[in-house]
C-alpha cells in the first residue's frame, strides 16, 4: 500500500524547511495536527480525523486557521473604482460593511482568481477595502494589479497576509457562541457583511462568511493575537463541542456545499459563466477587464458547464476522472469528488460539454471501471433552515 | 486465535504476511497494518481482487481509499488468490480495531518462496517510526 493523494493539498508528512508558517504553527504542532504543505504555507490537514471534523463543523462549529489566504488592502481614493476595474462584480456601489464574491478575471474571460471584497470602516472612520485571495494565486494577484495601480495614482495596496492571520469558525452554533467574545454581537451581523470591533481592546474584523455551507465567521486578528483569539474561541466553545479542523474537512465540507475549488473548478482556461458563477458577474453598465469575453459567453452561450454527479456504489470518483455519456462518449471530467461524510455516499463535481448537461445519466471512468452517475443540483448538501 | 503482529512480515508499502502450510502447501495471508490503517484515517472503500487471479511479487491487486486519498495495495507474495475477505469493504471501521484478525484481506497459495525484501516486526517497526 502506498498514500497517493487525490485532492490537494498534496499529502506529505514532512514539512519542507522553505514552508511558510501561520501565527497559530506551533498551537497546530502541539495539538498533534497532521501537517502538510500547501499553497507555500505548513497547514493543518487533519487532527483527530477529517469526519469527525467535518461533523464538528455540521453539528456545532469548527475552527479553521485560514491565515494562509491572501489579504490585500486597499487605501486611497478611487481604491472602489480600481477594485470595479479588476473585479467581475461590482464595487463602486457598496456601503461600509458589505461583503461582495466575485472574480478576477484576464482578458480573455479566464478566472485569475476567485476573492471576496470587504469595504469596511475603523472606529475612527477609515475607509478601505479588503481583498482575501487565494493562498496558491496571491503572488499572481499581487502581480496582475501592480501594472494596473499606475493607472489609479491614489490607490495604494498592502499585502497584509503575514501580519495578519486568520480564522473561520464554521457551524450552527458558531454565532451564538461568538456572542460573547466580541464588544458587538455578531449576530447582527448579515449574510456578507462585516464590520470591525475588538476582542480585549484588540481589533478583530468579523465577516458572516464561510467556505463550508453553513452559517459562521471569519475573524481577522493581528498575528501575535491569533493564538489567544483561537483558545478563545475553543474555551467558549468547548461545551459546545468546537473542534479544530483542517484543510481535509475543509475540503469535504466545501464540496458538499457545491463550492469552487481555485485550480478544481476554476482556473484561466474556465470563465465564471462556464463554472456556474454568473451570480459573481455584474455585466450590466459597468467595464471591467473581461467584460467583453464574459459577455460574449453570455450571449453565444457557454460550451460547457458545472454540474453535481451522485455516483452509485460506494466507490468515489475523485478529480480527473473522465465523465461519459450513458453512450459512452467521453464528455469531460470530475473536478472534485470524493466521499460526503454529511450524505453517506460519493460525490463529485464535473466539468461537461454544455449540451450534455440536461442528460439523465452518464457513466465515470474511476481508473478504469465506469460506474453509473446520476445528475444531481448543486449543492449537494444545504444547511437547515432554522426555525423561527 | 487472534493473529500476533509480532510473528508476521512486513512488505515495505505496509501489507502484512502469515504464512501458514497445510497439506504441503503453503498459504500467506495479507491484509494492512495497523500503521497504515491509523495513516489512512476515515477509511471508505476496498477494491478486492478476484479468487483465482495470479499475483506477482510487487503487483497491484487492489485499492484502499480514506476521505482523502486512494492507495494501491500490492502483493507482498506471488501465488494464486484462493480466497478474498468479502465482508471486509463494508466493515472498514472494524479495520481501526482489529487490522490482523478480520481485517485479513486476501489468501494467497505461494508459487514462489516469500521476497527477501520482506522485513520482520522490528524493522518494521523501525521503518514505521522513521515515518513519523
Amino acid at each position: 500500500m502506498t498514500t497517493s493523494s487525490t485532492n490537494d493539498p498534496v499529502e506529505n508528512s514532512s514539512t519542507p524547511a522553505d514552508c511558510l508558517q501561520t501565527p497559530l504553527d506551533a498551537w497546530h504542532r502541539e495539538a498533534g495536527a497532521k501537517m502538510v504543505p500547501f499553497a507555500g504555507y505548513s497547514m493543518p490537514i487533519q487532527y483527530e480525523g477529517i469526519v469527525a471534523e467535518h461533523q464538528a463543523c455540521r453539528n456545532s462549529a469548527a475552527l479553521f486557521d485560514v491565515s494562509h489566504m491572501g489579504r490585500l488592502r486597499f487605501d486611497g481614493d478611487h481604491a472602489a473604482e480600481f477594485l470595479d476595474h479588476m473585479l467581475t462584480r461590482r464595487v463602486t456601489d457598496m456601503v461600509p460593511g458589505q461583503v461582495r464574491y466575485g472574480m478576477v478575471c484576464n482578458a480573455e474571460g479566464g478566472v485569475l482568481d476567485d476573492v471576496l471584497v470587504s469595504f469596511l470602516q475603523t472606529p475612527s472612520e477609515r475607509r478601505f477595502h479588503l481583498l482575501v485571495v487565494n493562498a496558491s494565486n496571491r503572488a499572481k494577484i499581487l502581480e496582475w494589479f501592480e501594472p494596473h495601480l499606475a493607472d489609479f495614482p491614489t490607490v495604494t495596496m498592502s499585502d497584509r497576509t503575514e501580519l495578519t492571520a486568520m480564522i473561520a469558525v464554521q457551524g450552527p452554533m458558531a454565532i451564538e457562541v461568538c456572542k460573547k467574545l466580541f464588544t458587538i454581537d455578531p449576530s447582527r451581523l448579515k449574510n456578507y457583511s462585516a464590520f470591525i470591533t475588538d476582542q480585549f481592546a484588540k481589533p478583530v474584523i468579523v465577516s458572516r462568511t464561510g467556505y463550508t455551507g453553513e452559517d459562521g465567521l471569519e475573524l481577522i486578528v493581528r498575528a501575535e493575537e491569533a493564538q489567544r483569539v483561537w483558545e478563545n474561541v475553543l474555551l467558549a466553545g468547548r461545551e459546545a463541542g468546537f473542534k479544530p479542523a483542517g484543510l481535509g474537512a475543509r475540503d469535504t465540507l466545501r464540496m458538499e456545499a457545491g463550492m469552487p475549488l481555485y485550480g478544481h473548478e476554476l482556473d484561466e482556461t474556465i470563465d465564471p459563466i462556464t463554472a456556474g458563477l454568473k451570480f459573481g458577474c455584474n455585466l450590466k453598465d459597468r467595464h471591467f477587464i473581461g467584460e467583453d469575453a464574459l459577455r460574449a459567453v453570455v450571449e453565444q452561450g457557454r460550451m460547457r458547464c458545472r454540474i453535481g454527479l451522485l455516483p452509485t456504489g460506494k466507490r468515489p470518483a475523485r478529480e480527473g476522472c473522465p465523465v461519459l455519456t450513458a453512450d459512452g462518449e467521453t464528455i469531460g471530467k470530475v473536478t472534485s469528488g470524493g466521499p460526503s461524510p454529511t450524505l453517506g455516499v460519493p460525490i463529485a463535481m464535473a466539468t461537461i460539454d454544455a449540451k450534455h448537461a440536461k442528460d439523465a445519466s452518464f457513466q465515470i471512468d474511476i481508473r478504469g471501471k465506469t460506474t453509473e452517475a446520476l445528475p444531481t443540483k448543486l449543492p449537494f448538501y444545504k444547511r437547515p433552515v432554522a426555525a423561527s | 486465535m487472534a493473529r500476533d503482529p509480532s510473528t508476521l512480515r512486513y512488505a515495505e508499502t505496509h501489507e502484512w504476511v502469515d504464512v501458514q502450510e497445510e497439506g504441503g502447501d503453503k498459504f500467506a495471508t495479507i491484509g494492512i497494518s495497523a500503521f497504515a490503517v491509523e495513516q489512512l484515517n476515515d477509511l471508505v472503500y476496498m477494491d478486492l481482487p478476484e479468487v483465482g487471479r495470479q499475483l506477482e511479487i510487487g503487483e497491484e491487486f487492489g485499492e484502499v481509499e480514506s476521505v482523502k486519498a486512494v492507495s494501491p495495495l500490492y502483493s507482498p507474495v506471488a501465488g494464486e488468490v484462493v480466497a478474498v475477505h468479502s465482508d471486509l469493504p463494508d466493515n472498514l471501521d472494524n479495520l481501526n480495531d482489529d487490522a490482523f484478525d478480520f481485517g485479513w484481506i486476501l489468501k494467497v497459495k505461494l508459487s514462489a518462496d516469500l521476497p527477501d525484501s520482506l522485513m520482520d516486526f522490528a524493522a518494521y517497526q523501525k521503518q514505521c517510526s522513521e515515518a513519523g
